[in-house]
């Protein structure tokens, strides 16, 4: 579904993304794992079109994203920190998006987590005035709005209280079933170790591995992913 | 009088009775012309115009007019006679010459309709024109579409009040609506006048009073004045005309309780002073002008009492005026109160309201504690350089201004109100 | 585009620093007409809130929007959605916002008022400093990503607008007070919108008597009917120009 290949992106004097080549397929619930800044938000924010990369290309369903915006039509994203026209009441919020998202594919709108989140009794509510966790919540229910086959959660369940998270978790294994691409990013790897079935591991702007999570238990001998991971990561330093 | 005399000496013998009666008003009132004849001009009648009635009339004759239409060219009064209209007969000139050409003394004119005199740019061509003639009366005329309105040359004692004039309203052909030239005592009182080159027009006439009059919309000067000393003005309006006022050339004239007002245009003043010395303007305001009173060499003029109220600039005083005194005077939201075109100083000023004055009177002396600059720093910048008007009402040329009061020796103009009065000043 | 503009129209009818805009100017449009009974005395006290505020807060209150609305505008750019119709978006609800505070501040006092051809002058140039001075502000906002550079780069602006470059072209006119410069002081005020406007407005006031021979110049070039086609649309490429280069940046610009 997505192919990225060799894209590079350069910030001033800092390197975000060194050459990186990566595919990802529908069905697939691929976690991008690496340390702070290494270039894991930058490239969802190619994928969106929100940075132009300076080099490589990246093909969505056989087309080249530069210069076209309707892809997006097929994308639902959650950003980091979802913030929102501040005097806008949520309801209106939804009104807005289901309105301007009215060139999408499909008609439906999927509501599941609106309903699942109880966001419609906070509808008459502004924007200003919930909380940091309730506009994730708002964040992860405009993602899914379009039954959109590709999703892109930044940081899903930070700031979500353990049920919503729970709820979330569900919904991906969900849709992942329905046969979407959902890419997450995460620093909680027994969160990741429940919904995701692969990692590409994000160092410094360049993507050193992007394997199942099958693959990297059996080849590090660890029943736990973080431990798993970390096998992994010291392995190949003594490589290189 | 003495052929009325003698023909009542005839009588003497046929009536006595009437004769003594006759004789004793003779005696009693012997100024008073009871024994003038009375004419009157009527068509349809033996008189049926003003001409035939003049060459019957005897001095001291009083000539009526019944109301109706008379075509006159050049209707010359030789004697002295009271022409005198019933109800504003029309006199008409059929835009050839002068309507009325006065060559005597002691004429008067009243309640006409005079219309309808000839233009012409070599000669001066007048509704009324009185050459050589002394105790003329000019009264309650409606003067319209006249070339000139009233014009005196060399007229001793006169007076000319509650006329209307109305002229040709043509920038280049109108005459002056009542034009003195080598006149004195002459009262000018109550008259309306507009539409004329001048509305007022004196050259060498002196010991003048002029009073009440209107005089708007004229197309140079409302009132122009030139070596006509020792004359009074006061109570006139002068409102929107080209140019405003000129008195040029003259000392000793009285200017109280005039209004000067709305004249605006590039080169309009409210009363423009060139060449005056010892004179007195006092009481009067200057409202709305673009430039209040611009004065050019004058001397020891004394203003005093009077209100600059929305001018343009209030005051522009060239550097050869010297021992001008300006006290208590109001500065009413002018755009300019002051602007000079030299550095140093020979006037005064003392006492004056102004309305931009920013300091404080901390010992309630209701004077200003500190001196008023009148001459804005914005203003000495475009005396130096005259572009610089095209910053006018910026942000910049307000700053400029704000700057000045902050550090006055950015100024270099040499101009105070040491005791600048801190409220408005009412007489 | 048309649904951002009502978005953002929406939103920003809401905001109480625009509501405040409003009630300043309309506080001071009919203050300074009851105080002064002469009307033509109080469009020329609101000549100085038109020359100065108005510019200020275009710029400000735009610059301000534009960075709360920074995660809004992220929003939109992951919607299919053109980059150049979100920044077209955006700039048309806030300029249309401010345009409608202007009106109802300043215009309407003024129609009351007033309603002379200066009023009318008055109106357009407001209008037309309202968008040129929402421009500008795009400009600045889409130069950074930092709030506080971008009102920085604002507050420049504006100051350079109104006072920095009035006190060069004062420089000018003294360092070459030998040559007549009338004309080419016309072309300079080209180079500033504020001053094109002032000097336009000024033209038809009673005032400009007191502009001399200047005076006699620029109402030469500003009275005729080309003068003031050529003035407009010197005013029109002033608000074009600005939100023209920021679209381009924005077209390229990393959120």
């Amino acid at each position: 579904m997505i192919q990225i290949e060799g894209l590079q992106k350069r910030y001033g004097k800092i390197q975000a993304l060194r050459g990186i080549d990566l595919t990802f397929n529908l069905g697939q619930v691929v976690a991008l794992v690496g340390p702070n800044a290494s270039g894991k938000t930058t490239l969802i924010k190619c994928l969106l079109g929100m940075v132009i990369p300076d080099g490589g290309k990246i093909i969505f369903d056989g087309n080249d994203i530069k210069g076209d915006v309707l892809y997006k039509r097929r994308i639902g994203y959650m950003p980091q920190i979802g913030r929102y026209p501040d005097n806008m009441r949520m309801g209106y919020l939804f009104g807005m998006m289901k309105d301007l998202g009215k060139t999408r594919v499909k008609e439906l709108f999927d509501e599941e987590l609106i309903v699942a989140f109880k966001l419609e009794e906070m509808f008459g509510k502004p924007m200003r005035a919930l909380s940091g966790g309730t506009r994730q919540k708002v964040s992860a229910a405009l993602s899914f709005l379009f039954d959109p086959e590709v999703i892109i959660l930044d940081e899903p369940t930070a700031g979500l209280d353990p049920l919503a998270s729970e709820i979330l978790k569900q919904k991906i294994q969900k849709e992942k079933d329905a046969g979407k691409l959902i890419l997450v990013t995460s620093h909680i790897m027994s969160e990741l170790e429940e919904i995701a079935d692969s990692i590409a591991y994000i160092v410094e702007g360049e993507a050193i591995f992007y394997k199942s999570i099958a693959e990297i238990k059996s080849e590090s001998g660890e029943e736990r992913l973080g431990r798993a991971l970390f096998h992994l990561l010291h392995n190949l330093k003594c490589t290189r | 009088m003495p052929r009325i005399v003698k023909l009542n000496n005839r009588r003497l013998f046929i009536n006595p009775i009437f004769n003594v009666i006759a004789l004793l008003i003779l005696l009693f009132n012997p100024t008073a012309n009871v024994l003038a004849r009375e004419i009157t001009v009527k068509p349809g009648t033996k008189t049926n115009t003003i001409q035939k009635a003049i060459s019957m009339a005897q001095n001291g004759d009083v000539i009526k007019v019944a109301k109706s239409t008379y075509f006159i060219e050049e209707l010359i009064i030789d004697k002295s006679v009271n022409l005198i209209g019933l109800d504003f007969p029309v006199l008409d000139g059929l835009n050839k010459g002068n309507l009325i050409i006065i060559r005597a003394s002691h004429v008067t004119i009243k309640g006409f309709v005079i219309q309808n005199s000839g233009i012409s740019n070599i000669k001066d061509k007048a509704g009324i024109r009185v050459e050589k003639g002394d105790s003329v009366n000019i009264i309650g005329n409606r003067i319209e579409n006249t070339c000139f309105g009233i014009y005196l040359a060399k007229v001793n004692c006169g007076t000319i009040r509650d006329n209307t004039i109305h002229g040709i309203n043509s920038v280049i052909q109108s005459g002056n609506g009542i034009h003195l030239w080598y006149s004195h005592h002459i009262n000018i009182h109550n008259n309306k006048i507009s539409g004329q080159r001048d509305g007022i027009y004196f050259e060498f006439a002196t010991h003048c009073e002029i009073s009440n009059n209107l005089s708007e919309n004229n197309h140079r000067y409302g009132l122009h004045f030139m070596f006509s000393n020792n004359d009074n003005y006061t109570f006139n309006t002068f409102r929107n005309n080209g140019s405003g006022v000129a008195v040029m050339y003259t000392k000793h004239i009285t200017m109280t309780n005039n209004t000067f007002e709305q004249n605006w245009g590039s080169s309009s003043y409210g009363l423009l002073l060139k060449d005056i010395s010892r004179s007195v303007i006092s009481n009067n305001t200057f409202s709305k002008n673009t430039s209040g009173i611009y004065m050019e060499g004058t001397s020891q003029v004394k203003a005093e009492h009077n209100n600059f109220l929305n001018n343009g600039l209030a005051i522009r005083m060239l550097a050869d005026c010297e021992k001008d005194t300006f006290m208590l005077n109001n500065f009413i939201g002018n755009t300019f109160d002051f602007t000079t075109n030299g550095s140093e100083n020979l006037n005064y000023l003392k006492g004056n309201y102004w309305d931009k004055y920013s300091g404080y009177d901390l010992n309630h002396d209701k004077k200003g504690d500190i001196p008023y600059r009148p001459v804005s720093l914005y203003s000495q910048i475009i005396e130096k350089l005259p572009s610089a008007v095209f910053l006018l009402r910026s942000f910049i040329a307000e700053l400029l201004d704000k700057a000045e009061r902050a550090l006055p020796s950015l100024s270099y103009v040499n101009l105070y109100d040491n005791e600048p009065s801190i409220k408005i000043i009412r007489p | 585009m048309y649904k951002i503009i009502k978005y953002v129209l929406h939103d920003i009818f809401r905001n109480r620093i625009l509501l405040a805009y409003v009630v300043l100017l309309s506080l001071s449009s009919f203050g300074l007409f009851m105080m002064n009974e002469d009307v033509s005395k109080g469009i020329s006290s609101l000549l100085t809130v038109l020359l100065i505020v108005v510019p200020m807060v275009s710029i400000l209150f735009t610059t301000i929007y534009f960075f709360n609305s920074y995660e809004f505008i992220e929003l939109l750019v992951a919607q299919p959605l053109k980059r150049s119709n979100i920044l077209l978006g955006v700039y048309s609800g806030v300029g249309l916002s401010l345009l409608a505070a202007f009106w109802v501040g300043i215009g309407l006092p003024i129609i009351i008022f007033d309603g002379t051809v200066v009023g009318w002058y008055f109106l357009l140039s407001g209008s037309l400093l309202t968008m040129i001075f929402v421009s500008l502000a795009f400009l600045a906002s889409v130069l950074t990503r930092d709030k506080t550079r971008g009102i920085g780069i604002s507050m420049l602006l504006w100051f350079y607008f109104t006072l920095i470059f009035d006190g060069i072209l004062l420089m000018v006119l003294f360092a070459f007070s030998d040559y007549p410069l009338e004309k080419l002081t016309i072309f300079l005020s080209c180079l500033n919108p504020v001053d094109l406007a002032r000097i336009m407005i000024l033209l038809k006031m009673d005032i400009s008597a007191l502009m001399g021979y200047t005076g006699a110049v620029f109402n030469q070039f500003f009275g005729s009917s080309l003068g003031i086609v050529i003035s407009i649309s010197v005013m029109l490429i002033w608000v074009a120009v600005p939100i023209a280069i920021a679209l381009r940046i924005f077209e390229r610009k990393n959120l």
